[in-house]
């Protein structure tokens, strides 16, 4: 995973750091910084300019009873889990996307899509959504647009389209302005992880109508 | 009741550089009016002996100082945020009972104080305000230190107060934007569209202050 190529954009980490992103953009914001320091790096010093931010506030003051009610909390040993992530395991996904998918590679309930490409939606809140796509090599995911942002992160294999060749730990930032046909490469089936905030918009007909039956 | 069980000042620490001693700490960090002193780095330097003294000592007396100061900005970020003010109360004392709860988490050479409270407070928002499960990065092959370097704590610590400054010093529309972003108000689409938001100018102030925690990082 070091010749990672595609990084994440300054927005994302920001919106990420902040807490402000939706639930299906995160997945992909931390599965990608699980395979890249570059990225994991740049969100510590976001989260430190969310820390500083949080400074300056002006303070606003608590109940009277606030400590006391605090140390009752305590005692009462609550289950707040702070920031504390898990480690890697053996199989190809890191440890965020493990979690949705409740498990590795084999644990993935694939679906037919149309072309050989097979897919997994995952279940997130509905201001996105993201799903697990399985191309094999050498298929193209049919043309399309984007009305929204489109993230997609490589976990397996590489793909190229008219912008770039994206391999495993690149991520793809897609927006209204791209059109594009991802093709796997030759030698190894690609498998992504990607998410969206709007639905895509196919060039031709008949993806149109795919797209109907199978929520792309 | 020792509190300096890991920040212990060295015998060749440099002089000046105190670190806590129970004493409360008077701040002036109103927006904008931040000064670089080495008081400001004593500050943050006595707040990871506070949290360090929870950490081996339960010290309630450090809490209430740790809580004293930092709850009412929790709260207020959480109002900011969207919270009602009963809300940002409630979830304010739970992000304190967890900074009590996990003290032992808290890594200053990777941190500060403010960043890590922050984190904290932000994962309860998306909880409680977005009704999201937050997914987290794994952890770094090598894992958290057993007992942090006392040098990359204070330089991690100074750094971040630099990073403060830098962040004060800039235009009030340009603070106030990079503020409503982290309050929630601008979209993902409106940072990334840039509109005066001064994304290339916070990176760059970041990196001036926060090198060493990319070294640490990477």
């Amino acid at each position: 995973m070091k010749q990672i190529k595609h990084h994440l954009t300054d927005s994302l980490l920001m919106g990420y750091a902040a807490g402000t992103l939706p639930e299906a953009f995160n997945l992909v914001v931390a599965t990608h910084i699980s395979m890249c320091d570059t990225c994991r790096a740049a969100l510590a010093e976001y989260e430190a300019v969310g820390g500083e931010v949080m400074l300056d506030v002006e303070p606003v003051t608590m109940a009277e009873d606030a400590l006391a009610a605090t140390m009752a909390l305590i005692d009462n040993a609550p289950k707040f889990d702070v920031p504390k992530a898990k480690e890697h395991g053996k199989g190809i996904f890191p440890a965020p996307l493990r979690d949705y998918v409740k498990g590795d590679l084999d644990s993935v309930k694939w679906r037919r899509v149309g072309g050989g490409v097979r897919q997994m939606v995952l279940e997130t809140s509905d201001a996105a959504s993201v799903r697990l796509l399985y191309i094999p090599a050498g298929t193209a995911v049919p043309d399309h647009g984007h009305r929204g942002t489109e993230l997609t992160l490589v976990l397996q294999g590489a793909f190229v389209d008219e912008t770039d060749r994206f391999a495993a730990g690149d991520v793809e930032i897609a927006n209204e302005d791209l059109n594009h046909t991802p093709v796997a490469e030759q030698g190894m089936d690609c498998i992504c992880l990607a998410a969206t905030d709007a639905p895509l918009a196919f060039n031709g007909l008949m993806p149109r109508i795919a797209q109907k039956f199978i929520g792309i | 009741m020792s509190t300096q069980t890991a920040f212990a000042v060295k015998p060749d620490a440099p002089a000046g550089i105190a670190l806590y001693k129970g004493a409360a700490t008077k701040v002036s960090a109103k927006g904008g009016a931040r000064i670089l002193t080495t008081e400001q780095t004593t500050k943050r330097m006595a707040w990871v002996g506070q949290v360090t003294a929870v950490r081996d000592n339960k010290d309630k007396a450090a809490f209430a100082e740790l809580f004293a100061y930092f709850a009412p900005r929790v709260k207020s970020f959480l109002m900011k945020s969207g919270a009602s003010p009963d809300l940002a109360e409630e979830c304010t004392q739970e992000v304190m009972a967890t900074l009590w709860n996990k003290a032992h988490l808290f890594d200053p050479t990777k941190a500060s104080v403010s960043t890590w409270i922050f984190t904290i407070a932000r994962n309860r928002k998306i909880d409680l305000l977005r009704k999201q499960k937050r997914p987290e990065p794994e952890d770094l092959p090598w894992g958290p230190e057993a007992e942090p370097d006392q040098a990359d704590a204070l330089g991690l610590q100074q750094e971040t107060e630099k990073l403060g400054q830098a962040l004060a010093t800039l235009p009030a529309e340009q603070r106030k934007l990079i503020e409503r972003a982290y309050f929630g108000e601008l979209s993902h689409s409106e940072i990334a569209a840039e509109t005066g938001l001064p994304l290339g100018t916070i990176k760059s102030r970041i990196r001036l202050a926060l090198d060493r925690l990319r070294h640490a990082m990477k």
